[in-house]
């Protein structure tokens, strides 16, 4: 057994697509009147504390958590909607969106791998938007009431330049629109959101999403606004565009259930930390955190035969907030493992432990497993 | 369990034919439209379907709280073999609502009043029904805390400073607090995390054991009302199509929408049989289809599916299906 990072084992090669390195977002607090009085130092919401992993091309890469844990806020960094703290975040670009961020920036925004590229600079991300991409929770908030289908989907085309007249980008508008199977595509380009469906809306942000042609995506819990008799079709949908397009998800979602229909990789998150990273099978059939593991067991399971018992997840307490993040293992207040283990105590409430790997790809950042 | 031949006195809820419309401008939606089932005490019944199909409304016409533009328009519904819909709403305000059937309602975590303390809040239900001072109340409110599992000084909270799965308590305490027998549970645990929804329902379960309380959950969710529902019906477009106890319609599920449903759920164990879904969308129920209002979605739709209804045909142990493919002719 090896402390090292996962990105150690999977090193930046020809098929990283995207490197996630010591990730941190903090949002800072209000002072109160009496902290500024005081001087005392501002607190920070610890959404996303040092995070590291890597996708590889053509991956599906899952991460799972509860709410407020940083999943969300973590997708976002990647794209630059909120600023990160501290980090890298890496991406391998095109060749041509490569020398366009070269000629903008210079080669310091190169890597070792001289492939990928951390951007500095907000403004210079405009060519990287081509290629990555957003799918959004709500199907009802993340379209403008007030814009057509049509004015929807020609605004990214002509903020990039995309074909060179308007008869062209629409013909670019109707090729998307039957790829997301809105067809025929002239019945729903002059319609507003409020005509749609959920599922029908989620297709436009689809289409939405795709029309740039980008390589990698990330869908921030795309199913969960929708009802569950639609779910299986826009999934999969999203699966049928991965293969026709060679799209690489980031697939953000609280349903751990669901990541096993989804996803190659999974990464479990707690408040701003990833706790379990490997093979999607591998986490579910052996769950090594004790985090995990309570997940694991809190999920319903369609089966009435067993209603009579109580279900109990191995877990204590409730999520603490994450300006006061507790110290060691955040896990640690709330771990039932710890309180069968005392004699980790000096660990577990002390030190942070970091992600081991414990079998081939699975990676856990727990006490029990290491030999400390 | 008995089958459902038996004397109308076991029953403690028993709806006939319900119909609840709403009126507006576009026309008519007929949210419920001709809904019957019988409940017996102590049972759990699990009411699932998808946005839109009427649930919500069915389980606010039992307390008589179907908002407006929205009407009982036709069918009964008895509660411990009174008519509660002949009633006046100031005899159904007193009598029943409340006392008897009470409603734990949907987005809880808004229901409660942020600018006062939850003890005073849960006081409140006990000064309008039972006219106590607001000691007596807060006296009350401290043990019916206990009951949900909570300190009893939380009652000097703000909702604020609660948690989500801490007001969900509050919230269901207030249901409870004038010792109903009959709960109407709406989405309980939308907007928990997995780990807080596991720990409601746990509570849920063992108060409605400790209370013989009779229990109607409704949800979208198969997985969460397996996890408590002796009975299932499940509602589309406005009518119950398929209805029995929970362990034969899980197990054989006779509907073609139960059983896409049941094909749609993602399961963590077992065989990773391929997601399969619906085609299609709920209809608009304002012109719900002829015939079998699930039969554009159908991939059984027969000719007869198109032009007629479809009649309840009852199997075994109360198992009852809405669909011709069950009809012997």
């Amino acid at each position: 057994m090896r402390v090292v990072s996962p990105v150690d084992t999977h090193k930046l090669d020809q098929r990283t697509l995207l490197y996630v390195k010591n990730l941190k977002v903090w949002f800072p607090l209000r002072k109160s009147i009496t902290e500024i009085l005081t001087m005392a130092p501002t607190k920070y919401v610890r959404a996303v504390d040092d995070i590291t992993f890597t996708i590889n091309e053509g991956e599906v890469f899952g991460l799972v958590g509860e709410s407020g844990c940083g999943k969300t806020t973590t997708g976002r960094a990647i794209l630059r909607l909120v600023d990160p703290t501290s980090g890298t975040v890496a991406y391998k670009p095109s060749e041509q969106t490569l020398k366009e961020l070269i000629r903008a920036e210079g080669p310091r925004i190169l890597l070792e791998s001289k492939i990928h590229v951390d951007v500095t600079k907000i403004k210079n991300m405009k060519p990287l938007r081509r290629e990555m991409q957003m799918i959004f929770q709500d199907p009802y908030g993340s379209l403008n009431p007030r814009q057509t289908v049509l004015s929807i989907l020609m605004e990214p085309l002509e903020v990039h330049g995309i074909g060179e007249t308007k008869r062209e980008r629409i013909e670019i508008i109707m090729k998307t629109l039957e790829l997301v199977k809105l067809v025929p595509p002239e019945d729903f380009l002059h319609r507003y959101p409020h005509h749609l469906s959920g599922g029908q809306r989620q297709r436009v942000g689809i289409a939405r999403a795709i029309i740039l042609r980008p390589k990698f995506i990330i869908a921030d819990e795309p199913l969960s606004m929708l009802d569950v008799s639609i779910r299986t079709d826009i999934l999969k949908l999203m699966m049928e565009l991965k293969e026709k397009l060679g799209l690489t998800y980031l697939f953000i979602t609280h349903d751990l259930a669901l990541t096993r229909y989804v996803a190659d990789r999974i990464a479990v998150m707690y408040l701003g930390k990833i706790v379990e990273l490997g093979p999607t099978e591998k986490i579910l059939s052996n769950p090594l955190h004790p985090y995990t593991r309570a997940l694991i067991q809190a999920i319903p399971v369609p089966d009435p035969s067993r209603r009579k018992e109580l279900k109990t997840p191995e877990i204590k307490g409730e999520v603490p907030s994450a300006v006061n993040i507790p110290p060691g293992c955040r896990f640690h207040p709330r771990c039932v493992a710890l309180d069968r283990n005392p004699h980790l105590a000096g660990y577990c409430k002390v030190r942070e432990p970091q992600l081991i790997e414990v079998e081939k790809d699975h990676f856990v950042a727990c006490w029990l497993y290491s030999k400390a | 369990m008995e089958s459902s031949e038996t004397s109308t006195g076991e029953y403690i809820l028993e709806v006939s034919n319900l119909k609840v419309y709403y009126y507006v401008i576009k026309g008519v939606v007929k949210a419920v439209d001709n809904v019957s089932f019988s409940l017996r005490k102590g049972e759990a019944l699990g009411l699932v379907g998808e946005s839109g199909c009427g649930k919500s409304t069915l389980g606010y016409a039992l307390i008589r709280l179907v908002p407006p533009p929205g009407r009982i328009v036709g069918g009964t519904i008895k509660f411990k073999g009174i008519d509660i819909l002949s009633m006046s709403e100031e005899e159904f305000r007193t009598k029943i609502r409340w006392k008897e059937i009470s409603m734990i309602f949907q987005g809880a975590l808004n229901a409660l009043n942020p600018v006062i303390r939850v003890g005073d809040q849960i006081a409140e239900v006990y000064s309008l029904h039972l006219g106590l001072s607001k000691r007596e109340g807060l006296m009350r409110a401290r043990e019916l805390l206990k009951i949900v599992r909570m300190e009893p000084d939380k009652v000097k909270s703000y909702p604020f400073e609660l948690s989500g799965g801490m007001k969900q308590r509050v919230v269901i305490a207030m249901a409870l607090a004038l010792n109903p027998s009959l709960v109407i549970a709406d989405e309980p645990t939308t907007a928990l995390d997995v780990v807080t929804q596991a720990h409601i329902l746990n509570l849920l379960k063992t108060i409605q054991r400790e209370r013989g309380l009779t229990l109607i959950l409704i949800s979208h969710d198969l997985s969460l009302v397996a996890e408590i529902a002796d009975t299932v019906a499940i509602m589309y477009a406005g009518k119950i199509v398929e209805y029995g106890p929970s362990d034969i319609v899980y197990k054989n599920p006779l509907h073609p929408y139960t059983d896409g449903l049941m094909r749609s759920i993602p399961r963590l164990t077992g065989e990773k049989s391929e997601l399969v879904g619906i085609p299609g969308e709920p209809p608009d129920l304002i012109n719900p289809p002829p015939g079998c209002r699930f039969h554009p979605r159908c991939k059984f739709a027969m000719d007869i599916c198109k032009r007629e209804e479809p009649p309840t045909v009852e199997f075994e142990h109360g198992h009852r299906v809405a669909c011709w493919l069950h009809v012997k002719r």
